[in-house]
């Protein structure tokens, strides 16, 4: 059981897809100007990580190994068309935010990358639970960043004020810069540099 | 005199890497020497360039709304958009792997430089993102299509040298260690970023 449970906690932490094994970084940055659309995308990724790495998993012994990649992406781009289609019929507006970017979960290196490096060579429980917990890691880094993007951004936390007004009787202004795009790769360098100075044994050598 | 206009803006201002963060996860893995980088800067420009117009006829003559209306009339009404994600892929995948063979049989130095860069470039999501992007665009013709998919590939490329070029000198200067190799890399990119936003002002 504890074994298990590790494929669940570590993503979070030691073994995060975006800040340590380096996947998935576009969507990651792209979509992280709202917690709103950061949440709806982390959602969509949970459910297509499990849902294909447990099909992979179901299939693992029957893919013949030299096309392997290209059943992968029929397998991803299936589940990727239905959550947009889930999400087109039932959140039109978050849909229309993250335009292309739901497609983009396809060639999301981290549902490749997981599917390659671990559905392939385990049973179906245990590849489920890497889906998971690799996809939550994925969306705790994207809210992290949503968060801070959004709270200095525009002020607002999921659409809501949360910065009273008196602050800005004083004088506050809120940092446009945050919402542009180059604020969150700088954003994401910061929480690369907090997360190895706590955790030292992640420090690169080169 | 509008193509190049399209072709500049493809490349600078809507600039891949640096306006929609597309191909960050190859752009970050390949980009520690010159040379792999300047490898792979070709690969992309190459599959870019051929899959971007190929997915356009896809797009206009079998999935569009009416798009099948040239078998005859009853089919005017069917809209296959839903399939665009499998059928865009599928073409990425199997062109990446028929180049792959092209490559290989006719050019033997050329398949030496590119070779293990191709295969990744079937996951490489600033590929499939010119596809989706150019169907939003809705352009009107192929020539358009292929001029914005050479483009966006120059883009990645002058991207991709220059953060590479970037990493050799940085590998000799004395970064805080938590920040060594990945932290570093993301924050020169976002400076780097900053500086492409300066084209953003441009009307083309």
């Amino acid at each position: 059981m504890s074994k298990n449970k590790v494929l669940l906690t570590d993503p979070l932490d030691d073994n995060n897809p975006i800040t340590v094994q380096v996947l998935g970084i576009c969507s990651a940055l792209a979509i992280t100007v709202q917690l709103k659309a950061a949440i709806v995308m982390s959602l969509s990724v949970v459910a297509v990580m499990a849902a294909s790495n447990v099909i992979v998993s179901i299939l693992r012994n029957l893919i013949p190994n030299r096309i392997r990649i290209i059943v992968q992406l029929v397998v991803v781009a299936s589940m990727v068309v239905l959550v947009d289609e889930v999400l087109r019929a039932y959140a039109y507006d978050v849909s229309k935010e993250l335009s292309i970017f739901i497609g983009l979960i396809i060639t999301n290196c981290i549902v490749m990358g997981r599917l390659e490096a671990f559905a392939l060579g385990n049973g179906v429980w245990r590849s489920f639970l890497d889906g998971v917990g690799n996809a939550f890691g994925y969306g705790a880094i994207l809210i992290l960043v949503a968060f801070f993007r959004e709270l200095l951004g525009s002020g607002n936390l999921l659409g809501v004020q949360v910065i009273p007004d008196s602050f800005y009787e004083m004088g506050y202004e809120n940092n446009g810069m945050m919402l542009l795009s180059p604020m969150a790769l700088i954003t994401v360098g910061l929480i690369i540099w907090v997360q190895r100075s706590r955790n030292r044994k992640l420090i690169e050598k080169a | 005199m509008e193509y190049a206009n399209l072709f500049i803006k493809s490349i600078f201002i809507e600039n891949m890497v640096f306006a929609y963060f597309l191909g960050m996860c190859s752009y970050l893995a390949v980009s520690k020497t010159v040379k792999t980088s300047i490898g792979m800067g070709f690969a992309v420009i190459f599959v870019l360039t051929i899959t971007v117009p190929l997915n356009f006829l896809i797009d206009k003559y079998l999935l569009q709304l009416g798009a099948l209306s040239w078998i005859g009339p009853e089919y005017a009404e069917l809209d296959l958009g839903f399939l665009s994600f499998i059928m865009f892929i599928a073409v990425i995948a199997s062109m990446v792997q028929l180049v792959e063979m092209i490559v290989e049989k006719f050019s033997p130095s050329l398949y030496g430089a590119l070779g293990i860069f191709l295969p990744l470039i079937a996951v490489n999501c600033a590929i499939l993102g010119g596809s989706l992007f150019m169907q939003i665009k809705d352009f009107s013709g192929i020539t358009e299509s292929a001029i914005y998919g050479f483009g966006s590939g120059i883009g990645w490329l002058l991207a991709i040298l220059a953060i590479a070029s970037i990493r050799e000198k940085i590998a000799y200067s004395n970064v805080p260690a938590p920040l060594k190799g990945l932290g570093i890399t993301f924050i020169i990119t976002g400076l780097m970023a900053i500086g492409f936003m300066s084209f953003m002002g441009i009307k083309l």
